[in-house]
């Protein structure tokens, strides 16, 4: 048969004909965004991307980094962690300088070897512990792990609430077990009982058996640990079948989207926000009106990421008066960058020598329908 | 304080046991449309977890985009869903290719349901969407539970929708005509029952009820692109394990699965709850592939 | 009485018309694909291994769908229990050659173990069971962390080295996949040429008749299930190594979808159509990138226009193109589906 050969043979000549360089003209640095636009993680993929793009405009009207404009090219990794490898390869193969993304744990797990490999400095926003327990060299948060942020609520539910027993309802995948797994280790040492380790699936919709399970155990608050769709079910069936106990979050509880979904129901929760789009610091009011007079909606926590990822490019490059990615990786490990004179980053923020990010975070709760802070927690 | 445990677990139990059957009966809202465009065409359609997530975003077009008032908004998901999903779907992609038989029409129910996801992904948003709720959000308590007023709605429409739609299977002349073209449509072509209206009829009462399904869901669920793959699913399991010939299969199946999987989540293990529906399909299908209500059909030679 | 039915299940003998030019367009094929990487960047090489990869999964699968009809939504289930095992056993230092067929032969058994009950249900009830068995399969895989690692997976998976040859490099391990993929393609036409592979198809054709001429339809099919199982396993084999990390999600039920879409747009039940369809679905999204978000949404448009107008997936569009540029050969129409009465 002639036809199946020429078809395949075909095919083979259209995967040869594949081009995966991108000529660069010498006034220009790559910096690609490899993340999350569709399936799962697209939310989050796509605010990081608009943070990002939103710095690269500004620092190239400025003039760019050491003059040099930044080139930066998407990649959608649809959210799959194979993908996601295959995409950074590429990214490099087009002699990126430094790559931001991607987001989602379980595929920065994967693609960041790719980037040590090739001694690529990797800009992530994921928050799973163990990106930063691998000793790469080349891998940079632009916020803090789970082992960070978990930590700062511990003195919250010990010393504030003064609770004796706590339940956990957490989602049942990389992200949600990280942050479980530090909880557990961090109620240990506290002495708090765990009266009810609830794992919930990604996407769950149903939580009545997963409140009527904590209401049971006589737990005295609550730790959630959820994406924020099911954190707005969670708070619904809370409310809905009274459940008193003080829900406490990291990270995604208290945020505009959990208030959108979950409307009264998420009054009165709690949560330990590394980055709060509402907090009371003029530089993060700044980015917020920024954002939404270029984008028209309001942004989350991944759009802070993706916009102070490129500047901590930018500012670091700087320092370094060159362009060379071993020495830009060198720079930042044990780099503060203080908000007074690198303004751009909105808080001051340092990184250690495993490139685990460090920052001034906020206790927020929701009062009237609004985020608001009640408190910060210094960098730990 | 001794009365209290026996008190706080039955108030546990029942409060599982009413919100698996409420969740149980909106599933078994898809299981019947399902049934029903299989029994009527032989169709299964991979798309009816995505059949059940879209009509909640016909309704928030008509809310937001043509500012039109809820009551009209739900009457206007309504009628775009019976249209596209029953009208359009049977004429455009279920009848060409009805003669190339099952397998590629599997496959393109298959791609339809990424096509109308990835549509609602691109056309209206990735993100969550609040979906106002039909009913007061009112709260009874029974026995130590609390049930919400939408909790009994589920209930209540569907069983009336099975008690309606038996009643039209049975009673009624088109009723009776969809049933014939059913069980051997050769025959009832040769009756004089105009077969291809029968099809029809089946595929817009499966939009319909998808439709209802996704307004009762939505409030709960939020609408979102990917609402459609879980319910998608289960729907089929309802389906299959209430036994796939007869409605009142549907909703048993749908209820079955809602309670249990309720039950197995807060007295067996949450982390493997995911399974045991996929547990019983397995289970029934080997040993009692009629499903627990269906009629044995006998072996086709 | 001619056999009637959907016209992609009617098909006669393949390849009388081109006999002679076959080992020819096969060695220009093979050449083809040793040249294909050389030259290119590391990313391109990294596609083509993973297409090739994903190709022996197709393979198997065109085996228990295509030719054995039988509907199987499990596929990337016995990828993961290959890529699984091979990834254990590599960690703690077990050469790849070993590894690799312990996690095909677990495979072919649990293809065995699954197909006994699950295959006497046919068609839509064989899919639900299989689909059943995948989604288990990765909840088995998520929730027992002691053995795979859980969420958060295996990684830092070895490359195999083969005494002076190192796959650490992409380029190598191309290489080393092609050979694989070569033995196991080989395989195949074996077994598809040999008298299995013409059960199997009268098995497909019509299988009451098939059993009245004594074929042994339980055992053939269970056989044909086991074989694509364990080509899975295979495939899943070569995943550990290139992507050198493996996790549950890669092995859920939506990539079970992506094998059969594989199987079924190049053509099921063909020799090359999984191997075609593997290019389509690997190498396609490259090219429709500049489309972003839209990609996938043309993409299934494309796949839906397909089944409706060329079942046979892609090689019936090439078939039908052929059919008009060749010369036309008469044949007689009643010999057309062979002697039958």
């Amino acid at each position: 048969m002639i036809g199946p050969k020429f078809l395949a043979a075909g095919a083979l000549a259209a995967a040869l004909g594949l081009n995966a360089g991108v000529a660069l003209a010498a006034d220009t640095v790559n910096i690609p965004c490899v993340c999350e636009l569709s399936g799962a993680g697209a939310v989050a993929g796509t605010n990081f991307h608009d943070g990002a793009h939103m710095a690269v405009d500004e620092i190239n009207a400025g003039g760019g980094i050491l003059g040099k404009k930044i080139e930066m090219t998407d990649m959608d990794t649809q959210t799959d962690p194979m993908t996601s490898r295959a995409l950074i390869q590429k990214a490099i193969d087009s002699g990126a300088y430094a790559i931001m993304g991607t987001i989602y744990s379980g595929s920065t797990i994967v693609n960041m070897m790719v980037a040590e490999k090739a001694g690529v400095p990797q800009f992530t926003g994921a928050e799973a512990p163990n990106i930063t327990e691998k000793h790469n060299p080349f891998i940079f948060r632009t916020s803090s792990g789970a082992e960070k942020g978990v930590p700062a609520l511990t003195s919250y539910f010990k010393d504030h609430l003064k609770v004796g027993k706590i339940a956990i309802s957490w989602v049942n995948n990389d992200f949600g077990k990280g942050g479980h797994d530090v909880f557990l280790a961090q109620m240990k040492k506290a002495g708090i009982e765990v009266a009810a380790d609830v794992p919930s699936e990604q996407g769950q919709a149903d939580f009545s058996a997963d409140v009527s399970k904590i209401k049971q155990s006589g737990a005295q608050a609550v730790f959630v640990y959820l994406n924020e769709e099911e954190g707005a079910r969670f708070l619904k069936e809370a409310r809905k079948q009274g459940l008193t106990a003080p829900l406490v979050g990291e990270v995604t509880l208290t945020g505009q989207k959990v208030i959108d979904l979950a409307g009264g129901a998420a009054e009165g929760a709690i949560a330990h926000v590394g980055l709060a789009t509402s907090a009371p610091v003029p530089s993060i009011e700044d980015f917020v009106t920024k954002f939404k007079k270029r984008y028209g909606r309001d942004t989350d926590h991944n759009g802070i990421k993706g916009y102070i990822g490129v500047y901590a490019i930018k500012y670091a490059t700087e320092l370094n008066g060159k362009f060379d990615r071993k020495a830009l990786a060198d720079k930042l490990h044990g780099l503060t960058l203080d908000a007074a004179k690198y303004p751009n980053m909105l808080l001051t923020t340092s990184w250690d020598a495993n490139g685990e990010l460090s920052r001034e975070s906020f206790i927020t709760e929701v009062k009237d329908g609004k985020q608001v802070v009640t408190g910060t927690v210094p960098a730990n | 304080m001794r009365a209290a445990a026996p008190i706080a677990s039955m108030a546990q139990f029942l409060q599982v046991l009413l919100s698996g059957l409420s969740t149980g009966a909106i599933y078994a809202l898809a299981a019947i449309g399902f049934t029903l465009v299989w029994q009527a065409a032989r169709t299964v359609n991979f798309a009816q977890g995505e059949f059940v997530m879209l009509p909640a975003f016909f309704v928030l077009i008509g809310v937001h985009w043509l500012h039109m008032p809820r009551w009209l908004a739900l009457v206007f998901g309504l009628i775009v869903a019976v249209v596209v999903l029953g009208l359009l779907f049977k004429k455009v992609v279920v009848e060409p290719m009805l003669p190339n038989g099952g397998l590629p029409l599997i496959i393109a129910t298959m791609a339809l349901s990424i096509l109308l996801k990835e549509g609602a992904k691109q056309f209206y948003g990735a993100e969550a969407q609040p979906f106002p709720s039909l009913f007061p959000q009112t709260t009874l308590h029974v026995g130590g539970a609390v049930v919400s007023v939408q909790d009994l709605m589920n209930l209540i429409v569907s069983l009336a929708v099975v008690v309606g739609l038996t009643l039209f299977l049975n009673r009624t002349r088109t009723g009776r005509r969809m049933q014939a073209t059913a069980q051997n449509p050769r025959v009832a072509e040769i009756l004089g029952v105009n077969t291809r209206r029968m099809v029809l009829y089946a595929f817009l009462v499966n939009a319909a009820l998808a439709a209802l399904a996704s307004f009762l869901i939505s409030p709960i669920y939020l609408a979102k692109f990917s609402n459609g793959e879980t319910l998608g699913l289960v729907a089929f399991i309802a389906a299959i394990v209430g036994g796939f010939n007869q409605i009142r299969g549907a909703l048993a199946g749908g209820l079955l699965i809602g309670v249990l999987d309720n039950l197995t989540a807060t007295y067996v293990t949450t982390e493997y709850r995911a399974a045991l529906p996929l547990v019983l399909l397995i289970a029934i299908i080997l040993w009692r592939p009629q499903g627990l209500l269906g009629v044995d059909e006998g072996r086709k030679v | 009485m001619a056999a009637a039915g959907p016209s992609w299940r009617r098909r006669g003998e393949e390849g009388l018309r081109t006999r002679r030019l076959t080992p020819i367009l096969l060695l220009l094929g093979v050449a083809a694909l040793i040249a294909a990487p050389l030259g290119r960047t590391d990313y391109v090489i990294y596609v083509l291994s993973s297409w090739l990869t994903f190709s022996i999964a197709a393979m198997g699968l065109n085996l228990t769908l295509g030719y054995a009809g039988q509907i199987s939504l499990a596929q990337a289930s016995f990828m993961g229990i290959g890529a699984y095992t091979t990834a254990l056993m590599t960690l703690v230092g077990v050469p790849w050659l070993i590894a690799a067929p312990a996690g095909v032969a677990l495979c072919f058994v649990v293809g065995l173990a699954l197909g006994f009950p699950a295959l006497r249900v046919q068609g839509h009830f064989l899919a639900f069971v299989t689909l059943a068995f995948n989604t288990l399969f990765f909840l088995v895989a998520r929730n027992e962390e002691w053995l795979t690692g859980g969420s958060y997976g295996l990684s830092n998976l070895p490359r195999p080295a083969f005494w002076a040859f190192d796959t650490a490099r992409n380029l190598p391990f191309y290489y080393f996949t092609l050979i694989v993929f070569l033995a196991s393609a080989a395989l195949m036409w074996g077994v598809v040429r040999s008298p299995w592979g013409r059960a199997f198809r009268g098995l497909r054709e019509n299988p009451v008749r098939a059993e009245s001429l004594g074929v042994d339809t339980r055992r053939i099919t269970l056989l044909a299930f086991a074989i694509g199982s364990a080509y899975g396993g295979l495939a899943g084999a070569l995943i550990s190594p290139l992507v050198q990390y493996i996790e549950p999600s890669s092995f859920a039920f939506s990539q079970s979808l992506r094998v059969l879409l594989m199987v079924v747009v190049g053509g099921a039940g063909l020799f090359l159509g999984p191997i075609l369809g593997a290019a389509v679905v690997i190498l396609l999204p490259e090219f429709l990138r500049f489309t972003e978000g839209y990609y996938l949404m043309i993409y299934a448009a494309a796949v839906i226009a397909l089944m409706v107008y060329c079942p046979t997936g892609l090689i019936g569009v090439g078939r039908r193109l052929s059919d008009r540029f060749s010369p036309k050969r008469e044949v007689r129409a009643d010999m057309k589906l062979g002697a039958r009465s």
